[in-house]
């Protein structure tokens, strides 16, 4: 068994990653339109490998303000998992959820400690939604930490799965699926395995 | 990130998003020379795979110095300012990486001081991001961060 190098990724490894978004991203898009019982649509997943330089233009601009809930994966793979909303979708979400009007709070940036303790728990469920029906797929134990929120330029977020991937090399995977609904929902899920780990993916469904 | 790029007055420089990443600023105000960096980890010799000399603390200044004294600058004339280095998520009990922004902080210090460049001020720490702009001409390093006032160092 050679050691994983994501500077050999081909197409076909990207494509089963890519599937796995697509799985696992279903599923927390699912968890999310029963939420807020609404139709919630998302993209066709993302794999790429990206440049450190790239990544915040890849989810939309570094200044872009987001509300990004974190998760260290750990089990049977780690790595870490993302789940973030543009920051008016993040307000929507929350004032949903604790039956507020609309327009309560859009002024201002910062959310009170109990929205902020709404979104870590949204997070949670989407987040867990992606995760189990991965690891249903991998037969892989997975397990998500307790969440932890920051709402932050889209960079700065982004800054922190990518130091940790900045350890093993140049380049950072990214499996990224953006989801929306047609007025105010707007945001991505991102899982970051690190690179032991997509080799265990690979050969728990035969590829590798 | 993981990035450098080098000017000349009255150019200015900007890097958006610094979250755990450090932006080190340096200008030789006689040569009207600055640079910007944003690397994100502390250490190069700690790491196997160091290739990328912008990527770290120690080697993306030495670089950095390098280019700006092929533009003109002089080392002894370098003054330096830093900012960054915020912890993005609180985690309890994962120690190391998590703490890197600053441990980014630190080795920035370690290195401008082993360098004998003078750092004259620093804005690091704290949870929130930073994009800063950089104006080697004035010196003035600009901070912006979501939901609190700009400043300048």
């Amino acid at each position: 068994m050679s050691k994983f190098d994501l500077d050999e990724m081909n197409s076909c490894y990207l494509d089963v990653l890519r599937e796995i978004g697509n799985i696992g991203a279903g599923n927390a898009t699912t968890a999310l339109a029963q939420l807020l019982q609404r139709k919630v649509d998302m993209t066709v997943p993302q794999a790429e490998l990206l440049e450190f330089k790239e990544v915040g233009r890849a989810i939309g601009g570094e200044e872009s303000i987001m509300a990004g809930v974190y998760m260290v994966v750990e089990g049977d793979i780690s790595g870490s998992m993302m789940f973030l909303l543009e920051k008016e979708s993040a307000r929507h979400l929350v004032n949903q959820m604790l039956c507020k009007p609309d327009d309560e709070g859009s002024a201002s940036d910062l959310f009170d400690e109990m929205e902020i303790s709404v979104m870590k728990e949204i997070g949670n469920i989407i987040t867990g939604a992606y995760l189990n029906s991965l690891s249903d797929l991998t037969h892989l134990k997975i397990y998500p930490s307790v969440p932890a929120i920051a709402i932050d330029m889209a960079g700065a977020i982004l800054s922190v799965p990518a130091i940790e991937f900045g350890v093993l090399g140049d380049k950072i995977l990214m499996i990224q699926t953006r989801f929306s609904d047609d007025i105010q929902i707007d945001g991505f899920f991102i899982l970051v395995p690190d690179v032991d780990s997509y080799q265990k993916i690979l050969e728990s469904l035969g590829i590798a | 990130m993981a990035d450098l790029k080098v000017c000349k007055c009255p150019d200015g420089l900007t890097t958006l998003g610094l979250g755990s990443c450090i932006g080190v600023a340096l200008r030789d105000p006689s040569a009207k020379v600055g640079g910007l960096l944003h690397f994100m980890l502390p250490d190069s010799t700690a790491i196997k795979n160091n290739a990328c000399a912008e990527k770290f603390a120690d080697t993306g200044i030495e670089l950095l110095v390098k280019l700006m004294i092929a533009e003109g600058a002089s080392k002894s004339r370098l003054e330096a300012k830093i900012a960054g280095g915020a912890q993005m998520f609180a985690f309890q009990n994962k120690e190391g990486l998590l703490r890197v922004g600053e441990r980014n902080a630190e080795a920035a210090r370690n290195k401008l001081k082993e360098m004998n460049i003078k750092l004259i001020a620093e804005d690091t720490g704290a949870d929130y991001g930073r994009t800063v702009v950089f104006y080697p001409e004035t010196g003035e390093y600009v901070i912006k961060s979501v939901g609190k006032p700009q400043k300048s160092i």
